[in-house]
């Protein structure tokens, strides 16, 4: 237990050190995130708004809680791994008594550590620009919101980690990745709020685990009314279903793996 | 140029054709491309329809005139993908291995080179799409098709092809001084987005944002306009301005960013 912590810490601490290198890129990726800032200026004019019932306030709450859920669960482990395996650079990491993968994660959370300060400028902006669409979280909805958060993000990092594991059979898989992010993009309640849906494709989407790493943390943070053990619920439960498939794959993968020039 | 112009169509032809021959061998990249357009078209098309709810318009453009500007979009992404994002992206890697100093060397201009050395067939189902939808629905909202009017429609949609590869250009040059595994001109990709409506249904200040800092408005509701026979001769000035202004920067950063470009490990 000991020994696990420290080399998180290790893990954590150079990681992070290494993404500081890169802020400003990730200053920029920080800005590549503002699709539903962009879909809140729509959804403000538009009637179908309105015949969901659904409030300017509750809209602009929505979208910007949208917009920071979705900063901190960015995933981006197929493109690197993809390059490791394919230029062998997983080789070094092999020998080492750590599951490779553990140093993707830290990875991913050493970045959002590096965004912190550009989302948190991005929403002072907007702030400043138009006070009342901003609106502080009460403590209960921030707390649910945050540990939303970080069941969102670990979703989506198995999920990838599922489609990332094919990079050992086939040279699609990044081509996959990029399909599988089409119903994200749609599903998920990133351009729409999921009550504006009809009904029918309400419980499809409900259906599938998309709306679950961005709607639910979303309307949590933005106080709107949710069923929480519901969406905790189908979040552990996609996490459950996903985690063995990764672990499997990754062991089958591993015994495939040639290295470079093998 | 010291060359004769026909140099470069002549390398232009051979550039696609050997890409051409180089991505055919990866034909099942069709069928996923393919999926990728039609899941994309259908997911826009969704989103649209919920926007619309029961009412008849969005920042007052009917659904079949929205349509046309979706239309453009897609195409201008078939154009993304075809052209700019299989050169463009290239320009990190070039600077990360120091192979730009051969691209330097050819005797050739470096930015023509750079930003026409590949193709991707790849890119032809959303061209395709793009053009079939913009078609449709300019037949449905009564676009008329007389030979004035269509060749203004080309001059614009000419234009915001011109301006949206000067953007990615100047982005795709920042990887001179910020070099990553990935590059920046995902970003544009995330940013423009913002296309697929009439600039008009955003509020005021967006609307500004897209007009004025970065030309959303130019690329795909200006010339949706002009397809729909509309557009104000301010705007089609303003849209040729912002062609030739960008493409003259693009031109002049990328001699810029070259003097700070010290090749791989110097």
């Amino acid at each position: 237990m000991r020994r696990a912590l420290r080399i998180a810490r290790v893990l954590l601490a150079t990681q992070y050190a290494y993404m500081l290198e890169y802020r400003a890129e990730i200053a920029l990726w920080a800005l590549s995130g503002v699709l539903p800032l962009i879909m809140l200026g729509v959804w403000q004019g538009a009637g179908g708004a309105v015949a969901a019932g659904l409030s300017p306030q509750q809209l602009s709450h929505y979208f910007i809680a949208a917009f920071v859920v979705r900063q901190f669960t960015v995933v981006w482990l197929i493109h690197v791994f993809e390059e490791d395996a394919l230029q062998g650079k997983l080789s070094p990491y092999l020998l080492q008594p750590l599951q490779p993968l553990w140093r993707y994660l830290a990875a991913h959370i050493a970045e959002q550590a590096t965004r912190i300060p550009f989302v948190a400028l991005m929403l002072a902006v907007l702030a400043l620009l138009q006070p009342t669409d901003l609106a502080l979280p009460s403590a209960g909805a921030l707390l649910l919101g945050l540990l939303a958060i970080g069941a969102a993000f670990a979703l989506r990092f198995l999920l990838q980690t599922v489609v990332t594991m094919l990079c050992f059979w086939s040279e699609r898989a990044a081509a996959l990745d990029r399909l599988l992010l089409i119903p994200y993009l749609f599903l998920s309640g990133l351009v729409a709020p999921l009550d504006t849906f009809p009904a029918p494709m309400k419980s499809f989407a409900l259906a599938t685990p998309f709306p679950y790493m961005l709607s639910f943390p979303a309307q949590l943070l933005a106080g709107m009314p949710v069923n929480a053990a519901a969406g905790f619920g189908a979040l552990a439960a996609w996490i459950a279903l996903l985690a063995p498939i990764a672990w499997l794959l990754w062991r089958a993968g591993v015994r495939r793996y040639g290295a470079m020039g093998a | 140029m010291p060359m004769p112009r026909n140099r470069y169509w002549r390398s232009l032809g051979r550039f696609w054709a050997t890409s051409l021959a180089a991505e055919l061998e990866y034909q099942a990249n069709m069928a996923i491309e393919l999926l990728a357009v039609v899941g994309n078209l259908a997911g826009s098309l969704f989103v649209l329809a919920l926007l619309y709810g029961r009412s008849s318009r969005l920042g007052g453009w009917s659904w079949d005139e929205a349509l046309v500007v979706l239309g453009v979009y897609t195409l201008l992404d078939g154009l993304t993908s075809a052209v700019l994002q299989p050169n463009l992206s290239k320009i990190v890697s070039h600077v990360q291995n120091g192979t730009l100093d051969f691209v330097l060397l050819k005797p050739i201009d470096s930015q023509f080179w750079i930003s026409t050395r590949s193709f991707s067939p790849w890119g032809l189902p959303g061209l395709v799409a793009g053009a079939g939808l913009i078609l449709w629905a300019a037949n449905q909202a009564g676009a008329s098709w007389q030979a004035s009017h269509v060749a203004l429609t080309a001059l614009l949609l000419a234009s915001s092809a011109v301006i949206l590869y000067s953007l990615w250009f100047l982005l795709a040059a920042l990887s001179i001084w910020f070099v990553k595994v990935w590059n920046a001109t995902e970003v544009l990709r995330y940013v423009l987005v913002a296309g697929r409506y009439p600039v008009s249904a955003y509020p005021v200040g967006l609307r500004t944002l897209f007009t004025l800092v970065l030309p959303v408005a130019f690329l795909t509701t200006v010339p949706a306009e002009a397809i729909l026979g509309r557009v104000s001769a301010s705007w089609a000035l303003a849209s040729l301005g912002v062609a030739a202004a960008a493409l003259g920067l693009s031109r002049w950063f990328w001699q810029y960013a070259l003097r700070y470009y010290t090749s791989a490990s110097s």
